[in-house]
């Protein structure tokens, strides 16, 4: 398990694995907003903790199509499913590698996001808290969505229409999280409810993710 | 003799075709009484005026939207299960069904929102979830296109409807946390006390019994136009083994 | 130690191709499977794999002692020889790949980059491959594509190294290679139309 976890993650830090370009897309999008919105200060404050949520979402979703993809592209995954391995274990590595490469790095920019964005004091603990517990969730749903569109040509829009609708009661509790944090108010509830989503996600998803694999390499 | 039988693809067409000019009838008598009761001869309400009338097309279509879901959800089971074909089919036929059913909910709760609430589209919680589950029609439809062999197609369209279904009732909830609404609460429920008038809930009851059979009819014919569909595949697939 | 195939009926994309068929694989032994280009070898060999459920019939003694080898060689262009093959020994629980470079001529490659190989250096990787799984029964489907007669000479020597070490072999090809084993020609095991399976039900 952990020599399919470097190599994963080998695979992305290395030239053309893609590492970097969620992060850039974060950057550009956060940097765009006030381009669309407009320059006032305090509305940039209150817009912040969603749009940063919103920016990390869609960065997130962004590198997903290739998360299983290549892997089906070059042959690796018939010959990981005959391997002692169990696909639940895959697949459940592969998340854990896609998010230690896309949601990591993207928890540890958004603050540097903030700024740009002028997100209130309070707001940058409960931003990288949220973010922390909430981008596994992403990952997880998107191997599933990943999975169940592994062997189409031209998965990747399919495949953001699939997912989307997935992340809403992530987005909504982790936004709302950063949203009440950023404003002084109470956040145990939805941090809770967001922890909530994140564990059961990780717990029950992977064996459908499996599941789907096995549907999708007969 | 097994409710299962009807599983048979043969079989399933040919009481499906007994059956169904009897959905098309009753479908459509209790459509034109129960939507012209209730729209003709009823009272207006003292407080919403003549508009509360469109009831009688958002309720059933809002409750056959999710019904339709629910619907796909059991047959999924069943094709995972049991692995019958016509289950299945029927899931696929449905959602198309579902989806309009959603987006009537949606057109008719904004027609009625603008003179009520001032406004044609709020985020309210059940607007919004509405809003979701449409999306999630529109996902499990582009998956069902998406992939050319129909065994494939089901067995990932079943896990994505069940997967599906948690998240909706998940979404359900993060809504409710996230925004409470503007919406009434529900038109219909089992404490009497809180039900509508009788005025309005008789025909009411009248254009649900309507949409419902409506709905079996459309899901009953468009699987039988799978099936077929099916066979036609299977013989062009046949005639090529054997050439 | 025996790989048994018993009435196996197979499908592809929902149509039954292969049916009744039949044999048994001991320790020592290699299995030469040919016939007609889409007759299903290749499912069949994914069928024994266990990547696809049978339509009818079992296949008994294969589970987690196969090694397969697809058309593809799960090579990623910017790991090395080493590391590809080092990830893939571990996957599968084992250590060491020199053997593996030794039987098929890798040293000197070994550190370039999967993606600046030829097609028969690749080939020659991904059938090292299956040295370092270190599994009993390995399958091959059309192994010797883009291999020069050279590397078929080391295939056939990795194989038959192989079956003298007590493993066993599945091998789907059109050429010689000289190898001692059971020649089965799959065309006599074409499948009828019935209707008990799949897309047939609506027959």
């Amino acid at each position: 398990m952990i020599a399919l976890l470097i190599r994963d993650m080998r695979l992305a830090f290395r030239a053309g694995g893609g590492f970097g370009l969620g992060l850039a897309f974060f950057l550009i999008v956060t940097v765009m907003v006030p381009f669309s919105v407009g320059p006032q200060s305090e509305l940039l404050t209150t817009i912040a903790p969603g749009v940063l949520w919103l920016g990390a979402l869609l960065a997130c979703l962004l590198s997903l199509d290739r998360l299983l993809a290549l892997d089906w592209e070059d042959g690796s995954l018939d010959l990981l499913a005959t391997a002692p391995l169990p696909l639940e274990a895959v697949v459940t590595v592969k998340a854990l590698a896609h998010w230690i490469t896309t949601g990591l790095p993207l928890v540890l920019l958004a603050p540097v996001l903030g700024v740009l964005l002028n997100l209130a004091g309070e707001g940058y603990v409960w931003l990288v808290v949220s973010l922390a517990v909430g981008t596994p969730a992403l990952s997880v749903i998107g191997t599933f969505g990943a999975a169940l569109t592994v062997g189409l040509k031209r998965g990747g829009l399919l495949l953001s229409l699939l997912v989307l609708p997935l992340y809403v009661p992530t987005l909504i509790f982790g936004a709302e999280v950063a949203r009440r944090g950023a404003t002084g108010m109470d956040t145990a509830t939805p941090l809770l409810m967001l922890a909530g989503i994140t564990a059961g996600v990780i717990g029950l998803l992977p064996f459908a993710s499996a599941a789907v694999l096995r549907v999708n390499l007969r | 003799m097994s409710l299962w039988e009807y599983a048979n693809p043969k079989k399933f067409l040919n009481t499906s075709e007994r059956l169904l000019p009897w959905f098309w009838g009753l479908s459509a008598v209790c459509l034109v009484v129960g939507l012209s009761w209730g729209f003709f001869f009823t009272p207006d309400d003292f407080r919403q005026g003549s508009t509360v009338k469109i009831i009688y097309l958002h309720v059933p279509s809002a409750l056959m939207a999710i019904n339709a879901w629910f619907m796909m959800f059991v047959a999924s089971m069943i094709w995972i299960v049991r692995r019958h074909h016509v289950s299945a089919l029927a899931a696929r036929a449905a959602a198309p069904v579902g989806v309009v059913m959603t987006l009537i909910a949606l057109v008719t709760g904004a027609i009625w929102g603008e003179p009520m609430w001032g406004t044609w589209w709020a985020w309210d919680p059940r607007l919004t979830s509405f809003l979701i589950l449409f999306l999630f029609y529109l996902g499990y439809i582009a998956l069902w296109e998406a992939i050319d062999n129909p065994d494939t197609a089901a067995d990932l369209t079943s896990v994505l409807c069940l997967v599906g279904s948690v998240f909706a009732v998940l979404s359900r909830y993060a809504v409710n946390f996230w925004n409470q609404g503007l919406h009434q609460g529900a038109s219909l429920s089992l404490d009497k006390e809180k039900n509508v008038a009788d005025v309005f809930y008789h025909p009411l009851l009248v254009s649900i019994a309507g949409f419902v059979l409506l709905f079996l009819a459309l899901v009953l014919y468009r699987t039988g136009t799978e099936i077929r569909a099916r066979r036609i595949k299977a013989l062009i697939a046949r005639e090529r083994a054997g050439a | 130690m025996t790989l048994t195939v018993t009435n196996l009926g197979i499908s592809r994309g929902g149509v039954p191709v292969l049916e009744g068929v039949n044999f048994v694989l001991s320790a020592g032994d290699a299995l030469i499977l040919r016939g007609p280009n889409g007759v299903g070898k290749t499912t069949l060999l994914r069928t024994i794999a266990g990547l696809q459920p049978p339509l009818e019939g079992s296949v008994d003694g294969a589970e987690d002692r196969v090694a397969y080898a697809a058309h593809s060689d799960g090579i990623k262009p910017t790991l090395s020889v080493t590391e590809n093959l080092t990830f893939w020994a571990s996957v599968f629980g084992q250590k060491g790949i020199e053997a593996a470079l030794a039987a098929f001529d890798l040293e000197t490659l070994a550190d370039r980059p999967g993606g600046a190989l030829s097609a028969g250096q690749k080939r020659r990787l991904g059938l090292a491959r299956m040295i370092v799984t270190g599994r009993p029964i390995w399958i091959f489907d059309e192994p010797t594509v883009s291999l020069d007669t050279r590397a078929v000479g080391m295939f056939a020597d990795a194989v038959r190294a192989h079956l003298a070490g007590g493993g066993s072999a599945i091998i789907a090809t059109h050429i010689d290679l000289g190898l001692e084993g059971t020649v089965l020609d799959v065309t006599p095991f074409k499948a009828r139309v019935r209707d008990i399976f799949s897309d047939e039900a609506f027959l």
